[in-house]
């Protein structure tokens, strides 16, 4: 007699977690279809036979914007946003770029983890004065987008510097196991998982998570509102100087202007990432998926022969719709909330 | 007690006169800004900087922050930002002289049409898809700019015609620049507009408390076009008159403006969070800023120290508002 009843909870029970699955990860695996589609649209859309060199320039184009969206990612998870990411990345290209270009291998790697240090300290600056001052995130990350980006002219006001040929190699052309694995897709697979991981499954991770989902909820429950958003803004920062350092290392260039892009796509590769604007959902392997997406938009455009710039215009025009639709979508659910 | 309470008191008069009345504490940072850049002038070059002249120039210069400001005005009272405003004066100004050789008003009337344009954009984008407005406008601003590289790419003759040069960098009598004909009846326009028209009072509604001004009946979204929409046309006609200044145009010409034109903003008082302020403030905010900018060139600052202070400005002003306002 109980049977039918039990078999009947249980089918419930493994429906709900199936819509929970596909709810949590859904968005996710729909990147990833994006992304699949844009490929496979980018090899019909040339001739060449696909090789190894065409997975490490995608790799090499997307690392400094998918190590800026994980930045962006995590800021808007913990309920904020960070506008200086771009600023910050371009102050970092042109510090390594002028600096590092003189420097052994080794002093070249021992500098780069100094800098990474110093964005994490930037980014906790960013964050004390947001909490300190109550400021909106918006405005003290948009003043911090000058100041930083006025420390970048103050440090090169034409493109110029470069990087130890070694290390740029290191980025641009070495491979792991087999030609079609770029060393640039590994270093950012594991520089995100070994820094992310821990820290997912930690206090932090998940303090981060509930701050961004109800500041005060948290509050009540224990969580130190304000070293949370300070760490993740701290987080924010030192993802923008990896990415700033891949930049460097990807363009083998210094130009204080070569950031500015990233701030606006870093937020577009979260939005489409299935990070919501709100805070407290989402993770970082979708904006990383974005990130790949944004970035062969503008590949495959270039390849069919369009107009670098209108490349440039195009990927910004879907950025903007990508948008208008989080946007839509969001009142959406504002709406249904209510 | 008595003794201790009527000084209270007047304080608070005294700072509740000055909350009301920001243009009092503005016009003295106003005059002795001048007077510092005077004096710091004087042991550099020897020369007075505190004459007519230079007062006229002040003036002559800040039109086109005053301008560009105006738009950011009234999106910042309705709780917004605009950081297209740069790229729209640019996108005027590479308009103007685009067009110039086909006649002044042909060129001044498609590059105000430019600007509503992209300010009609950013207002569906704001009110109607309910894009965060600093996304919503920055985009916007990479796709203009965007546009305007490819559009500079193509053949044509540049030409600044003389009614929109004479505009932007000339005088009547030696010391009324021309722009002052333009940006005065404007600022006039909207002062008295946003306290005594019906919209101007549903922009300061609207950024007091959305929910509250659309229960009462405001269409919250139409005056958010209308504002971004304005703000479009304003920093378009700050534009013109800029490049009718430099006689030339490029695509970095706007540029400078972006920080200024809400450092302006902050500055004459008007909360980032809309609701409170006016463009009083903003005028004198840009007077401000010039002189300071005057100032900041006699020093020999380089554009990183500028804009490193700019940031700095409006990070501090923000604080100290945000400060007071959770005191009262």
């Amino acid at each position: 007699m109980s049977d039918p009843a039990v078999s009947a909870i249980g089918e419930s029970r493994r429906q709900l977690d199936l819509r929970r699955l596909a709810r949590r990860h859904g968005w996710t695996v729909a990147v990833f279809v994006l992304l699949f589609l844009i490929v496979l649209y980018w090899r019909s859309s040339t001739a060449v036979p696909w090789g190894p060199f065409d997975v490490q320039s995608v790799a090499i184009d997307a690392m400094p914007l998918a190590f800026a969206a994980c930045g962006q990612a995590i800021a808007i998870i913990s309920g904020g946003i960070d506008l200086s990411i771009g600023s910050l990345m371009g102050l970092v290209n042109v510090v390594a770029a002028r600096w590092m270009v003189s420097m052994s291998l080794r002093e070249a790697i021992f500098f780069m983890i100094l800098i990474v240090l110093a964005g994490a300290l930037a980014g906790a600056l960013t964050g004390t004065l947001i909490v300190v001052t109550r400021v909106a995130d918006i405005i003290v990350t948009l003043a911090m987008l000058f100041v930083w980006a006025g420390a970048a002219l103050a440090v090169m006001t034409i493109p110029g510097g470069g990087v130890p040929p070694r290390l740029g190699t290191l980025v641009t052309v070495d491979t792991v196991f087999t030609t079609w694995v770029p060393a640039a897709l590994v270093i950012l697979i594991v520089v995100v998982a070994a820094l992310w991981i821990p820290i997912r499954s930690s206090r932090l991770g998940l303090a981060l998570y509930a701050v961004g989902s109800n500041r005060n909820a948290a509050y009540l429950a224990g969580v130190n509102v304000a070293r949370t958003r300070i760490a993740a803004y701290a987080l924010s920062g030192t993802f923008a100087a990896l990415g700033g350092l891949a930049l460097t290392m990807a363009s083998g260039i210094g130009d204080p202007h070569a950031g500015d892009i990233y701030t606006l796509n870093s937020v577009a590769a979260v939005v489409l990432g299935g990070v919501s604007l709100l805070g407290g959902v989402g993770g970082l392997i979708g904006p990383i998926a974005a990130a790949f997406v944004l970035t062969l938009v503008k590949t495959v455009l270039i390849i069919r022969g369009v107009d670098q710039n209108w490349a440039q215009v195009i990927q910004g025009t879907l950025i903007v719709v990508v948008m208008m639709l989080g946007g839509l979508a969001l009142r959406q659910k504002g709406k249904s909330g209510t | 007690m008595t003794t201790t309470s009527v000084p209270e008191t007047r304080r608070i008069e005294v700072r509740r006169l000055l909350a009301d009345n920001p243009a009092i504490v503005l016009t003295f940072v106003f005059v002795g800004l001048f007077i510092a850049t005077d004096i710091v002038n004087r042991v550099q070059s020897g020369h007075a900087f505190a004459t007519p002249k230079q007062l006229s120039t002040t003036f002559l210069y800040a039109a086109v922050l005053g301008l560009i400001a105006a738009g950011q005005t009234l999106v910042m009272l309705t709780g917004g930002v605009d950081l297209s405003v740069a790229t729209t004066a640019t996108a005027a100004a590479f308009t103007v002289s685009r067009i110039g050789t086909h006649g002044a008003a042909e060129a001044i009337a498609l590059a105000l049409a430019v600007g509503l344009l992209i300010g009609l954009v950013n207002g569906v984008g704001v009110s109607i898809f309910r894009v965060n407005p600093l996304i919503m406008t920055l985009g916007v601003s990479v796709i203009t700019l965007g546009l305007l590289t490819v559009e500079a790419q193509g053949q044509f003759t540049a030409l600044v015609p003389d009614l929109v040069a004479t505009l932007g960098s000339e005088r009547l009598l030696t010391y009324i620049p021309y722009d002052l004909f333009i940006w005065a009846p404007i600022a006039a326009v909207i002062i008295l507009g946003l306290r005594y028209s019906g919209i101007g009072r549903m922009i300061y509604a609207v950024g007091d408390n959305p929910v509250a001004a659309r229960l009462g009946g405001v269409r919250v979204w139409q005056v958010q076009l209308f504002v971004y929409a304005t703000c479009g046309v304003l920093s378009a006609l700050g534009g013109i008159l800029l490049v009718g200044f430099n006689n030339a145009a490029d695509l970095g010409i706007g540029a400078p403006f972006l920080l200024p034109s809400v450092a302006a903003v902050v500055i004459g008082g008007t909360s980032i969070f809309g609701g409170s302020g006016g463009y009083v403030g903003t005028i004198f905010g840009a007077l401000i800023l010039t002189v300071l900018d005057s100032l900041l060139v006699i020093l020999n600052a380089s554009q990183a120290t500028r804009q490193i202070l700019y940031g700095l400005i409006v990070l501090g002003l923000a604080a100290i508002y945000a400060r007071t306002s959770s005191s009262t």
